[in-house]
């Protein structure tokens, strides 16, 4: 009869079942990556355990703008060069990174840690909104730049910040919508097109 | 005949999940395949060829591939982006409203041209400047007839004996409405007022250019959601998530009373 495959040893299944939860990494990688580990030297492997250990250990949230961080306030809350009058909303802490890249943005940041989505049963009080209008109350922040993803969700979480925060007397922005830059206008699609040519501006 | 591995379809995108890194499982409404599914690749780039034209609430042509297991979505050309559904806080929720509606309410891969062309209209009709409860409860009673659920709204539906202008019950569980005599024989119904009784009535049986010119006030537009609602939640045994939202807005209406929706 046939017993099936000869099984592998359990720890190494374990790994490789751990592995394949991880995003964007299939049963195939991870039984790549488990096979990688088990021949590497063990200081590496070691080393990647401590690591994870660490990351999950010292890393917590920053209690004024909610990115991650492993001191409280983070790094860009306790900056004497940053501009204290301007904050910008993300959905995601990665979504910071990619701002901070471009170098021209110098205010402070407010994570959500999502954007709200109604038919998946994400409501205001599912993302960090009431944070954000609680650091609003004391006037310092005269701008809120609004900087979540340009979907539906986004959009949606955009629209009802400004409803929410309009009426404190902020001054509310959008990010700029229009075509990226090395693309080919005919691909672009009626919503974006047609943003692009209200946001039109003089050169 | 094999099928072939490739074809094309309208659609309206009705749902969307995220799948691994930069891709999404789109839920599709179309007129002759139904509810399909599709893996649209890459859409969560920035530079994506496909992203703009596969929005949800977008009407699209979209063209798919066979797969395995899900096709995969090849390429997408918008109809209509029905933008101004994309940049109100209020007709986004209706509009989810609706396509959560959709969702819920159709099987996968069962053709319904009629639904298909009613979500069209509506979502036009939502985009119009007309009272858009009005919309969602003629959205509701006409899908409830394209699914097969039509309530019983000129008979009681136990005795069948004409209604007679007094306040009726509804009853979700007996599909429809019930005079004060037979109330009894279910163990929930909603009073439903004359009034209620005929806006429904004529939902059910008009199109939205007589729809669109009834006023409610704000009352009896409650009473209607009230009882579409109880009726909703009977049929799919749970609460639809997007009407939470649609609710938890409207309290924030109460509190800062800014828009005029």
């Amino acid at each position: 009869m046939n017993q099936g495959p000869i099984p592998a040893a359990d720890a190494i299944n374990r790994l490789v079942q751990e592995l394949s939860r991880l995003p964007g990494i299939g049963p195939k990688s991870a039984q790549r990556i488990t096979y990688y580990l088990l021949r590497a030297p063990s200081e590496q492997s070691g080393l990647l355990a401590d690591t994870i250990r660490e990351v999950k250990q010292k890393i917590t949230l920053c209690s004024t703008c909610y990115n991650v961080t492993d001191i409280d306030p983070c790094p860009l809350c306790r900056s004497e060069q940053r501009d204290r009058n301007t904050v910008c909303v993300v959905e995601q802490p990665q979504d910071i990174l990619a701002i901070e890249h471009t170098g021209v943005y110098h205010g402070l940041y407010h994570v959500l840690h999502g954007a709200i989505s109604p038919t998946e049963g994400v409501g205001s009080g599912d993302v960090r909104i009431r944070e954000l209008t609680d650091r609003l109350q004391d006037g310092t922040i005269q701008e809120v730049i609004l900087a979540t993803n340009t979907n539906l969700e986004g959009e949606q979480t955009a629209l009802y910040l400004n409803h929410v925060i309009s009426p404190i007397g902020v001054r509310v922005t959008r990010l700029a919508h229009g075509l990226p830059f090395g693309t080919e206008l005919e691909y672009a699609d009626d919503t974006t097109l047609t943003r692009a040519i209200e946001g039109r501006q003089k050169l | 005949m094999t099928r072939p591995r490739s074809y094309q379809t309208e659609a309206i995108i009705i749902r969307k999940t995220k799948l691994r890194e930069a891709d999404h499982i789109l839920t599709l409404y179309t007129p002759h395949l139904g509810k399909i599914q599709g893996v649209a690749r890459g859409v969560r780039r920035p530079k994506s060829k496909l992203a703009g034209h596969l929005e949800m609430l977008t009407h699209s042509q979209v063209s798919l591939a066979r797969g395995r297991n899900l096709d995969t979505i090849t390429g997408s050309q918008t109809i209509n982006g029905f933008l101004p559904l994309k940049t109100d806080l209020w007709l986004i929720s209706y509009g989810l409203y609706l396509i959560e509606l959709v969702n819920q309410f159709t099987p996968e891969h069962v053709e319904n041209p009629a639904l298909f062309q009613l979500l069209l209209d509506t979502m036009h009709n939502l985009c119009q400047d007309v009272d858009r409860e009005v919309t969602l409860r003629y959205f509701e009673l006409k899908l409830f007839h394209e699914v097969g659920y039509r309530p019983q709204l000129q008979q009681c539906v136990t005795c069948h004996q004409p209604l007679e202008p007094v306040t009726n019950y509804f009853s979700p569980t007996a599909g429809g409405v019930l005079c004060p005599d037979c109330r009894q024989t279910q163990p929930f119904a909603y009073p439903i007022s004359v009034n209620a009784l005929k806006v429904l009535r004529l939902l059910q049986s008009s199109d939205y250019d007589t729809a669109n010119r009834l006023k409610l006030n704000a009352q009896l537009s409650r009473e209607l959601e009230t009882i579409m609602r109880s009726y909703i939640k009977h049929l799919l045994e749970r609460d639809l998530k997007s009407a939470g939202w649609l609710d938890a807005l409207r309290e924030q209406k109460a509190q800062f009373a800014p828009r005029n929706h």
